[in-house]
């Protein structure tokens, strides 16, 4: 599949993709809602069958948050960049561990570090951080005045 | 989390295993619930030795955040720092000079050695070998000791930087790595002789810990873990960077996907370790060891990515610049954070002897999952 099948094929799916240009690999920008639909499929879609989710991280925009789903095949070996962009003030995504379970482990980190919920998570409690702690470390406006020593 | 200790309302008995506990290999928390031996959980705690190394990077340059990162994979220092080599690289395209290309594969197949063969050693230990961990260690000091030559280090190296390496090599490197293969040749047959055919080192890991290639690619495992149960994952094959497409190697896979699969994966990439280092030793060309780059670096706008094969699995740094002298946001996808994710689904069922052989054949360095 080159590059224009495989966003032809991912057009079918996605409904009303919007692509970003000049990333190394095809990167869609979709709204949770938007995830929510066709998270689950790309798992299991003919051609596609993205069975490896090898990197899930949150982004701090300040103004917006964004979940960054990167994608691989195990058969085809294509990539794909999934962003979700949410709400700062109230982050809230639905959870893909049911699909990739690796996910269970990096969501419960991106909870941690940045406060973004996940919907549907099994278990999301905080990773690294105590459960006392105040505060998502990761956050651009986050304070520490104890634990942190700017430079 | 000492309420969690304790009688389950099943009559299951709620044990923990950690923070210090000489099989964890580091400060690894797991609460176990077990009934009778049979184990029905494991939950990890992390973040004991968590240091919010991404945080920090945020406001180092691109030279400097590099350093931290040879604190997370300590066994694999050099190739955490050549990922992020790489990503620096791949942002501010700089062209690696061919020397530097070449001094990096051997310097990374030299970790993945010295790391396979602490964990050799600490393996036959965690399931009550102690002998092995005395040859592992003795084989190790020699790699340690080539290392120190040129680097200057034993374990954090911080040698590799952005366009290159920061020295050349010692000009002892290419004689004592050379005398290194020849005395370690002999001892890798020695072994297979003292453990792999071991007994009843076989019965402690044959038909243990299974984990069938479907669940290893769902929970993102990678590297020797993965490829135990049959998957294809090494980065060096599918994604070749620096010479790696020029060597003649294998990728190692085994079909079992049980901890004696894992084990001969790793028994024979050592091998592999040591052919790829016979092929490029004598093959160093000459020439510069390190590109002509600006004093300050700045990434362009934008975002980057890299991968790696350390001896865990794949490494990814994943870079987001706004254009400045220090990253936006850095995230380091580390082997062991996603392996150690599997760990539940391939401990249930199984009796608590079993966890630290399934721990062992997971190869987990905790500073690089806590990071």
């Amino acid at each position: 599949m080159n590059k224009e099948e495989f966003k032809a094929r991912l057009e079918e799916l996605i409904p009303s993709p919007a692509f970003e240009e000049g990333a190394e690999w095809t990167t869609v920008v979709v709204d949770p809602a938007g995830w929510e639909a066709f998270a689950g499929e790309l798992r299991s879609a003919a051609g596609l069958d993205f069975d490896y989710l090898f990197c899930v991280t949150a982004v701090d925009w300040k103004t917006y948050f964004t979940m960054v789903y990167h994608l691989t095949s195990t058969i085809h070996r294509h990539m794909l960049v999934v962003k979700v962009r949410l709400d700062h003030d109230h982050p809230v995504v639905r959870t893909v561990s049911d699909i990739w379970r690796t996910a269970e482990f990096h969501e419960r980190e991106a909870y941690d570090l940045f406060g973004v919920v996940f919907k549907g998570h099994p278990d999301l409690r905080r990773l690294f951080m105590t459960d006392e702690w105040k505060g998502w470390p990761l956050r651009k406006d986050y304070e520490d005045p104890v634990n942190m020593i700017k430079l | 989390m000492i309420e969690e200790i304790g009688t389950t309302e099943q009559g299951d008995l709620v044990i923990n295993i950690g923070p210090q506990h000489p099989s964890t290999h580091g400060v690894l928390h797991l609460v176990i619930t077990l009934n009778g031996e049979t184990i029905k959980k494991v939950e990890p705690h992390l973040g004991y030795i968590h240091r919010s190394i991404e945080k920090m990077c945020e406001s180092l340059s691109y030279r400097q955040f590099i350093y931290v990162t040879s604190r997370m994979d300590y066994l694999s220092s050099h190739i955490n720092n050549h990922g992020c080599a790489l990503c620096v690289e791949k942002g501010m395209q700089i062209e690696v000079p061919a020397r530097a290309k070449v001094i990096r594969v051997l310097m990374d197949e030299l970790t993945r050695l010295a790391s396979h063969q602490l964990w050799w050693g600490a393996m036959a230990m965690d399931v009550g070998a102690l002998t092995p961990f005395f040859h592992a260690f003795r084989e190790r000091e020699a790699i340690n000791d080539i290392m120190e030559e040129t680097c200057g280090a034993r374990l954090t190296m911080n040698y590799m930087v952005p366009g290159g390496v920061m020295a050349d090599i010692h000009p002892n490197f290419q004689k004592q790595v050379k005398e290194f293969i020849r005395f370690f040749l002999t001892k890798i047959d020695e072994y297979d002789e003292l453990v792999t055919g071991n007994i009843i080192f076989k019965s402690r890991m044959q038909g243990v810990g299974y984990l069938s290639p479907e669940d290893a690619v769902s929970y993102g495992c990678t590297g020797p873990t993965a490829r135990g149960s049959g998957v294809s994952c090494d980065i060096r094959k599918l994604y070749p960077y620096e010479v790696y497409g020029q060597v003649n190697f294998e990728e190692v896979t085994a079909v079992g996907g049980d901890c004696f699969a894992r084990y001969q994966v790793r028994m024979q990439e050592m091998r592999q370790s040591l052919s790829i280092i016979e092929q490029l030793i004598d093959n160093i060309p000459e020439g510069e060891f390190l590109a002509k780059t600006k004093a300050v670096l700045k990434l362009p706008k934008g975002e980057f990515y890299s991968r790696v094969e350390t001896a865990r699995g794949e490494f990814g740094v994943y870079v987001i610049s706004e254009g400045g002298t220090t990253p936006y946001r850095i995230k380091f996808r580390s082997p062991g954070f996603s392996n150690l994710s599997a760990l539940d689904h391939m401990a249930r069922g199984y009796k608590i002897g079993d966890l630290v052989a399934i721990m062992g054949t997971l190869d987990l360095v905790i500073p690089d999952i806590d990071r």
